[in-house]
């Protein structure tokens, strides 16, 4: 069986959409540099984004980001519409040790599966990851969901704040990889089938936290601490209490710990996310 | 302070102050200063009053490293002096305020001892920072912690430099100790960093104790790392950042290297498209504070370091 799509004739590189993910911003500002270096696919490179939110009017004093979502989905969109850009890619960084993170919506979008095994062929001493959320696309959320296909790529661990030159490295080679494999399909390479291990997020873990501070009461345990990926099993540790007293995973079934201690989602209530692993088949792919 | 014999007396340490959310995103300090004001068990000891504290608690809401200013460069004598109350940068206002409460410094009446706990991105494991060179009853407690912790260990970062010294919170007491744990991320906490540092101050406390009991300690030499310069990232004539930290080659996950000697000739930094800078300093010097995220702002990629040996006198308390 082999599918077939359309060319995509453009593509959007967004990085700064959160602004202390330095390896997207300093890319992209990069990439910005080096423009016109004879690219056959019109790629858009973007600062700054924020998360599209639902049509209405906007007050002068509505935040920022709000604003600045907008604008967005009228450069790379709309968001559903037959204007949108074909493909986003969108940049992040991750306190957590995750390695390279292809992160969609979609567990069958063979686009952004056939580009995760283009990454992982050309990039094999990096530990790489699909991560797949399970939302509809009305529902979703994120800058890249504006696009017709979009994903975000997430590497760590990296603090927020800082730039670390093999994760930036990493980050540059996984998007020069991807541009090259967007030329490459709209040439009219056929792409074989094949298999991607796909970890669908299932649920997520927050801190134990005090009852009424809403403070909370115990850390990630230093046996769970950066091995994200690595099986989680009923009855292994989750947290250490600052008295010392282990907590363990009572879920019944095991499942693969992620975003483990990202800084960023304390505030979201998210000490680990959990995914299920299986094999997608993807199809062979070329352009119409 | 007085000298006896051989050695040097100082009075008991009575009055002790942990210092934590100085930077409001540094969370293993806010953590044990958080558990320590509900239940100070721990940190009791015969004949000391030891204090937990957070000294920036706006910053420690916003989980953000200040609000106006740096806490920890607010101490200065201009500063600590300033007329103009609710005007002032919140930073301010909290010196202030922290004078008055634990100095006010330089007087007598200032706490004997404070112990401000910082975490940094960079890769420097458990440093104790020193502020004077002359200072014996620090330096000798500071062998104390790291011969009581061994083979696990704890290096001494000495800032004396007339330019790079700076007006500390902990500045305030007779005594001030700098205890800086890494690498963590800004806002997280690590549960290994954090049991690091309870460790390091537990020790400390014990050393206090001994002491206030009359224990004399012999003389001892103590190594250090004195700060010597502030090296800056490359800049474009904007001001942008043109270069990173250059990597330990063939490690996935990046090693900074603080510490380790830095000889001229060596690689350090690593520019976006892709060459190499290399230092041109004189001699080896010893980085620390590897790309530390708060740094940028600050113009600091790293400080260097010359290893020095100090040598303590004897101590006991008057």
């Amino acid at each position: 069986m082999s599918v077939c799509f359309p060319k995509l004739s453009r593509v959007a590189v967004c990085g700064g959409t959160h602004g202390n993910e330095l390896s997207g911003v300093y890319l992209v500002r990069e990439l910005q540099r080096c423009a016109g270096d004879g690219a056959h696919v019109n790629t858009l490179l973007c600062d700054t984004f924020v998360f599209p939110s639902p049509s209405g009017p906007i007050s002068d004093t509505a935040p920022y980001e709000m604003i600045r979502s907008r604008e967005l989905n009228a450069l790379l969109g709309p968001k559903g519409s037959p204007k949108a850009v074909d493909l986003i890619c969108d940049l992040h960084n991750t306190t957590a040790d995750m390695g390279l993170c292809l992160i969609a919506y979609s567990d069958h979008d063979w686009i952004c599966l056939h580009i995760f095994r283009h990454l992982q062929r050309q990039m094999p001493d990096i530990p790489m990851r699909y991560i797949h959320f399970d939302v509809s696309n009305k529902e979703s959320y994120s800058l890249d969901s504006v696009g017709k296909h979009g994903f975000a790529i997430e590497i760590g661990p990296q603090p927020h704040g800082v730039v670390r030159s093999n994760i930036y490295t990493a980050m540059k080679f996984g998007v020069q990889h991807m541009l090259d494999w967007v030329r490459f399909f709209n040439s009219g390479t056929i792409f074989e089938g094949g298999f991607v291990d796909v970890f669908t997020m299932v649920k997520h873990i927050d801190y134990p936290r005090d009852r009424e501070t809403r403070n909370i009461t115990a850390a990630i345990h230093p046996q769970l601490q950066d091995r994200d990926f690595s099986l989680l099993q009923p009855e292994d540790p989750l947290f250490q209490t600052f008295s010392g007293e282990t907590l363990r995973y009572k879920g019944k079934e095991p499942l693969y710990p992620f975003f483990i201690n990202e800084c960023a989602y304390y505030e979201k209530s998210i000490a680990l996310s959990l995914a299920r692993k299986r094999r997608v088949m993807i199809p062979c792919k070329g352009t119409l | 302070m007085s000298s006896y014999n051989n050695g040097v007396c100082f009075s008991e340490a009575r009055r002790v102050a942990i210092f934590g959310g100085t930077h409001g995103n540094e969370m293993s300090g806010v953590m044990l200063v958080n558990l320590w004001v509900k239940n100070s068990a721990e940190i009791q000891r015969k004949r000391v009053e030891t204090k937990p504290f957070i000294t920036n608690p706006r910053a420690v809401e916003k989980c953000t490293r200040y609000v106006d200013t740096d806490l920890n460069r607010a101490f200065s004598p201009e500063n600590l002096s300033a007329p103009g109350g609710d005007d002032l940068p919140y930073e301010v206002q909290r010196a202030q305020e922290i004078n008055r409460i634990f100095g006010p410094k330089g007087s007598p009446d200032a706490y004997d001892v404070i112990f401000d706990l910082h975490n940094t991105t960079s890769n420097m494991g458990c440093t104790l920072i020193l502020e004077s060179s002359k200072d014996y009853f620090n330096l000798q407690m500071m062998n104390y912690i790291k011969k009581a912790i061994a083979p696990a260990s704890c290096l001494v970062l000495l800032n004396e430099h007339p330019l790079l010294k700076y007006s500390t919170s902990r500045s305030v007491a007779k005594h001030p100790v700098g205890l800086e744990v890494g690498p963590q991320p800004q806002g997280v906490l690590r549960s290994n960093i954090f049991e690091a540092m309870r460790v390091i101050l537990k020790h400390a406390l014990d050393f206090i104790e001994l002491f206030n009991e009359g224990m004399e300690f012999p003389p001892c030499s103590v190594e250090v790392f004195r700060v010597s310069e502030r090296i800056d990232y490359p800049r474009d004539a904007n001001g942008n950042i043109i270069a990173m930290v250059h990597p330990n080659l063939g490690n996935w996950i990046p090693f900074d290297c603080d510490w380790e000697p830095l000889n001229p000739g060596d690689p350090m930094f690593h520019t976006f498209d892709g060459k190499t800078i290399y230092y041109q300093g004189q001699g080896t010097v010893y980085p620390t504070f590897i790309n530390e995220a708060a740094y940028y702002e600050k113009q600091q990629a790293f400080v260097t370091t010359r290893r020095e040996t100090l040598v303590a006198s004897a101590i006991r308390k008057a």
